[in-house]
């Protein structure tokens, strides 16, 4: 086993790699992905290694990019796009939502789309309009996408390599504000050997009082307050989702039978959100386990504010902490 | 017929008047020089059993058999000449109306009728015949051709020079698509990566009760040169001319020309679905104009002049579309309601929780009422 530190990037971009020696219908597509290396850098050096025919600069059109990466998937590629950012995706929302979900369920599953969207996303990073938001759920609310998000590099890493490998459609959403942080990845372990981590979710903090359900950028958040919380004698259990689709509640269900109270975090707004599925499935399935209400924080129902407001409208340590007091209050 | 704009009949390749007599055009006469009498005899036999098929399902759908029917009526030629041109390898992306396409690409016509019928979004194995599922949202096709065709280009299957190797990618798709911001990024992707792409325009006048004049100021193949696209007009109601053209554009693609767009100006003689009422929207006077401009005619009074089309021919086509008739019926009325538990099959390639989850409780579900009613 060969450890290394690296960032949530770096992970990516060494998955990336190895998908890309692993199997020769890999190709990647996006917009400044090749001599620049993306704007976030995830997928630096790879065009050189692979050439522009495998790592493919495509024109600044993502309708176009996600539709003829369907196109080639058609043909027996196996397409990793990279949407700039996440306030950019609309334009491929049609054929997303309408032709790559659906081309195995019409073809009666006669035709697999294994194309990957990836897709930089979430707050805290001091951007302009567009480039801060939390669209996830748009995505799970269609049949035929795994929607799945990664919350450190190891996952990152291993994440990645499995969404490429799967012969559904994955969209792969990247917690940009935690592209820069370190993790020890595992980088010899071959991911396809290993469990899915496309299917379920993880505990990642055993605790006893309150089940904090986090994915993507909350999850470090949610490890946050897990410790304040235990300063202050308070045991906090977290589980990072790791998949909105399928949304894995058997775990959640399975901790909140312990714990009796369970609050949820994202970024994305929580009216129809993450939080808003989780506590109505908790509450059908452990009603009589509960001692307080499900609880939600997240982002308000406006648009992503601008950058000098972000750390009011983003849920972090304070408003979780706030909730985590109000369940143990029941 | 106007002068100028989209609607314009100036520029078009013919090499068939509307009166059924050969005319001779530069460029592509030579494209149809090898199209003996046996092979002119089979474009109109593909064409006479197109339009009693599409007759056929409209029918069904006026009886209740089907949900909705989609006609070609009068398209025949444009999408008979050009699929014909079509070699084996090619692949095909339509739109929802290319019945004389599907025809040519050797798919039997009733494998259409299960997305009518309502038992089936797609129907066929699109790989069997290389003619991909029906797509309804206009235009999103033409990406996923692109798409191909750019693979088509990584397999090395462009250029080589083998006839049987090189592959040409088609997509079709109307007047009205072409105002969609996916056909234009086709035009773009398939332009700056020279793709082996054809896109076949079936300018048939009409995106339900919208004339072409509110989709384009020009014709629709004037848009092409400032893709980079090499483009030509042909008349649609021509099998000949676009044979020709589709054959021409066929082969700069599969040499490594790159892309083409085609517009083959035609009429949709019929309604645009059954759903439709053109009496709302057009001149009957409109479509007396171009029913004599029918496609299927101007050819028969061709091959009629030149004796190719005989009696015993024509019978023998004409007992062949009333056996169609007859299949196409009984094929559709067998076609019953699907298992529901299949409503739950092919969601995901892998087994997904949700849909595992929710099969298991509706299953159980219905399996309360055992012993009741029966659906």
């Amino acid at each position: 086993m060969t450890t290394q530190r690296m960032t949530f990037a770096k992970a990516i971009n060494t998955g990336l790699r190895k998908a890309l020696e692993h199997d020769p219908k890999v190709m990647l597509m996006g917009e400044d992905i090749g001599a620049l290396g993306g704007v976030f850098r995830v997928t630096d050096g790879l065009a050189k290694d692979f050439g522009g025919d495998r790592v493919v600069d495509t024109p600044l059109a993502e309708s176009g990019i996600v539709g003829t990466a369907i196109g080639l998937a058609l043909r027996g590629y196996r397409p990793v796009c990279e949407i700039q950012f996440d306030g950019f995706i609309f334009p491929a929302f049609d054929q997303i939502t309408t032709q790559l979900s659906k081309m195995h369920y019409r073809s009666r599953g006669r035709l697999n789309l294994p194309v990957v969207i990836r897709v930089p996303y979430g707050g805290g990073i001091g951007a302009v309009e567009h480039h801060s938001e939390s669209p996830e759920v748009l995505f799970a609310h269609t049949a035929g996408l795994r929607v799945v998000s990664p919350s450190d590099p190891q996952d990152a890493f291993t994440m990645i390599q499995q969404a490429i490998a799967s012969p559904d459609p994955v969209m792969f959403f990247e917690p940009k504000g935690r592209y820069w942080e370190k993790g020890d990845v595992d980088t010899d372990a071959d991911p396809l050997a290993a469990a899915s981590t496309l299917d379920g979710a993880r505990v990642l903090r055993s605790g006893t009082d309150v089940t904090l359900v986090a994915h993507g950028p909350t999850v470090a958040t949610a490890l946050k307050v897990a410790d304040a919380a235990a300063s202050e004698g308070r045991s906090v259990e977290v589980v990072d989702l790791r998949t909105i689709s399928p949304l894995d509640t058997t775990a959640v269900a399975e901790s909140v039978r312990r714990t009796g109270r369970c609050v949820v975090v994202h970024e994305a707004p929580v009216l129809y959100g993450t939080g808003a599925e989780v506590a109505a499935r908790i509450t059908e399935e452990c009603f009589y386990h509960l001692e307080a209400p499900v609880l939600r924080v997240g982002g308000f129902h406006t648009p992503y504010p601008v950058a000098k407001l972000e750390h009011e409208y983003l849920p972090g340590l304070d408003r979780v902490l706030d909730a985590v007091d109000r369940v143990l209050a029941h | 017929m106007t002068t100028s704009g989209p609607l314009t009949d100036d520029g078009l390749v013919q090499l068939l008047t509307p009166t059924g007599e050969r005319v001779d055009h530069p460029d592509y006469t030579p494209r149809v020089a090898h199209l003996d009498d046996e092979a002119l005899r089979g474009l109109w036999r593909d064409m006479v059993l197109v339009r009693r098929f599409d007759t056929e399902a409209t029918a069904l759908q006026r009886q209740g058999e089907l949900g909705l029917w989609a006609q070609c009526l009068g398209q025949e030629a444009a999408q008979v000449g050009s699929g014909r041109a079509l070699a084996p390898q090619d692949y095909v992306f339509p739109s929802y109306r290319e019945h004389g396409v599907a025809h040519t690409r050797g798919l039997d016509l009733t494998e259409l009728l299960r997305l009518f019928r309502g038992v089936d979004h797609g129907g066929w194995d699109p790989t069997d015949v290389n003619f991909h599922l029906y797509t309804l949202v206009i235009g999103s096709h033409t990406l996923h051709a692109t798409g191909y065709a750019m693979g088509v280009q990584r397999d090395g299957a462009v250029g080589t020079g083998d006839p049987g190797r090189d592959t040409a990618v088609v997509t079709y798709f109307g007047d009205g698509a072409t105002a969609q911001g996916d056909v234009n990024e086709a035009l773009v992707f398939a332009a700056v990566n020279n793709a082996p792409l054809v896109l076949f325009c079936q300018n048939n006048q009409w995106a339900i009760s919208e004339p072409t004049t509110r989709q384009a100021r020009v014709p629709l193949a004037a848009r092409g040169p400032g893709f980079g696209v090499p483009s030509v007009r042909v008349d649609g109601n021509d099998v000949l001319a676009c044979y020709a053209v589709t054959a021409e554009a066929l082969e700069r693609a599969r040499s490594g020309g790159g892309p083409t767009l085609v517009e083959a100006f035609t009429y949709r003689m019929g309604a645009h679905t059954t759903s439709d009422d053109p009496s709302r929207y057009r001149s009957a006077a409109e479509e007396d104009y171009w029913r004599q401009r029918d496609p299927i005619d101007r050819l028969t009074t061709y091959l009629t002049a030149t004796g190719a089309l005989t009696d015993a021919f024509r019978a023998e086509v004409e007992a062949e579309a009333d056996a169609l008739g007859e299949r196409t019926r009984t094929f559709v009325r067998a076609l019953g309601r699907p298992e529901t538990s299949t409503m739950f099959e092919h969601v995901y390639a892998t087994p997904h929780a949700v849909v595992d989850a929710e099969r298991a409780w509706f299953e159980q579900y219905e399996a309360s009422f055992a012993g009741g009613e029966q659906r």
